[in-house]
């Protein structure tokens, strides 16, 4: 019997499905057994940051409607053995599912894997009381800015209402260069107001991007920043006990140097 | 036989109506008298145009139970509406309602509404919004909204150790912090209305704007 994460963050564009993409996969590497939900219907994007847009056969809505069985919707990840995908569906909007659907359906699943990751859409109306409807924990994205902020926190209200206690926080984006001189919130200001335990801080990298353009997670670049931040998040959501990155930027030859010398 | 003294007297004043109550007569009395005289006595009168009452009791301290009812009665006109019950010199409950203690984070989108007065250990984050009729106190952070004396109290106080609000209301004045903020002094603070503004002061004033709550006065030994 595995666990069910649902992945969320009310605002848009934090991270949500890189977060879901790179946490699956990175959680597969680890040898886990994983399968990934799509419930953003009418707007997936997914399979695309996995690079499995032209598998898809079938879709949730098919599975929930018993158009066809679970197997024959779950794509298999190109790269990984024990990696799943259960795409959405494009062509329908977010009322063609009930959350007590979702509840089946992660049930189902649960019992095949060791983790379902399930990557809610933006939003808190009918798309999110879907996503956490089957969830046994919640991981809350969030940037360092004081909009994402507010939704989280809203987020985290709504998740204690719906009784997902202790949802995890990942905060996504992070640049060091701005929380230094004030420009952006630092990780420990992010902390004191949300309340909830820290899963793990992601550094903006544009290798983020790159991957999501070519379709393969960045877990994938083993020498990236925000690759390794999402593998120690997936070693902590396996119980070890892995410390912070530290971000700051890498010391140079010439700075090395420098202090070396006592000129810094 | 005499014409007996009546219970329950009503005045008329510029504001609405004014009960009062007769503090030597039993509550069971004074409420079926007051039933007699929204029910059949003068039942056309009630029927105007909303009006506000107030209730006074004079000496006389009520239970709960006893404020239910003579809610209910008044609840059968529903022009009548009761703004205020008072008692000399204090609370007009027998028992008063202490200070009520709760924890927990309100977070953004979340209202948090107590009667009385509200002791938070825990945060208001901004978006979130913890109301009271009485005084607000917060061990933690107020971040977002509060708003005490929300049923008309001008007396009303909001505390709490990091002061931080998006804004704040007493009774029915409404205030934002400046846009500048001074970040660096971390001290608990108060906020409470004077001249139909919210000031904000430091704690260690407190007893110097409100000496009735100065602990030295009420305590008999200290050095």
């Amino acid at each position: 019997m595995g666990e069910s994460i649902v992945i969320t963050s009310g605002k848009g564009g934090v991270g949500k499905s890189t977060t879901s993409a790179n946490l699956g996969t990175a959680l597969a590497l680890y040898g886990k057994k994983v399968c990934l939900i799509d419930t953003d219907i009418g707007l997936r994007n997914l399979d695309v940051l996995m690079g499995l847009e032209n598998r898809i056969i079938y879709d949730l809505i098919d599975v929930v409607d018993k158009v066809c069985r679970i197997e024959q919707a779950l794509i298999k990840d190109k790269r990984c053995d024990h990696l799943y995908l259960l795409p959405a569906a494009q062509a329908k909007d977010k009322m063609s599912v009930s959350s007590l659907q979702l509840r089946w359906l992660v049930a189902e699943l649960k019992e095949k894997f060791d983790y379902v990751l399930v990557d809610c859409p933006a939003g808190i109306e009918r798309g999110f009381s879907n996503a956490i409807a089957g969830a046994d924990q919640a991981i809350v994205v969030t940037t360092p800015e004081n909009a994402a902020v507010r939704d989280a926190d809203r987020v985290i209200g709504l998740l204690e209402k719906e009784r997902i206690y202790s949802p995890k926080l990942v905060i996504n984006r992070l640049r060091t260069d701005l929380t230094k001189d004030g420009g952006m919130l630092d990780v420990d200001e992010v902390v004191s107001i949300l309340a909830i335990d820290l899963l793990g801080v992601v550094p903006e990298h544009e290798q983020v991007i790159r991957s999501g353009h070519i379709g393969e997670p960045v877990v994938w670049q083993t020498r990236c920043s925000a690759g390794k931040a999402y593998r120690n998040i997936a070693r902590r959501i396996q119980g070890e006990m892995v410390p912070l990155l530290m971000l700051e930027k890498q010391q140079n030859v010439v700075n090395r140097m420098k202090r070396w010398l006592g000129f810094v | 036989m005499g014409k007996v003294r009546p219970g329950v007297t009503v005045k008329g004043t510029k504001d609405g109506l004014l009960f009062i109550l007769e503090d030597d007569y039993p509550f069971s009395k004074i409420l079926d008298e007051l039933r007699q005289l929204l029910e059949y006595e003068h039942a056309s009168l009630w029927d105007g145009p909303d009006t506000k009452v107030v209730i006074k009791l004079g000496q006389r301290r009520i239970t709960a139970e006893d404020e239910v009812s003579l809610r209910q009665l008044f609840s059968t006109k529903p022009n009548l509406m009761i703004q205020a019950i008072v008692a000399e010199g204090g609370h007009h409950l027998l028992y008063p309602p202490k200070i009520h203690t709760l924890a927990g984070t309100v977070r953004s989108g979340q209202v948090l509404f107590y009667e009385g007065d509200l002791l938070l250990l825990g945060d208001v984050n901004p978006g979130g919004s913890v109301q009271a009729s009485g005084n607000i106190y917060i061990l933690g952070a107020l971040r977002g909204i509060a708003h005490a004396g929300s049923q008309g109290d001008e007396t009303a106080l909001i505390a709490a150790s990091i002061f931080r609000p998006t804004q704040l209301r007493i009774a029915d004045i409404i205030s934002r912090p400046p846009d500048e903020w001074d970040e660096s002094d971390g001290s608990m603070r108060f906020a409470y209305l004077v001249n139909q503004q919210i000031a904000v002061d430091q704690i260690q004033s407190l007893n110097q704007l409100r000496p009735e709550l100065e602990w030295k006065r009420k305590s008999q030994s200290f050095f």
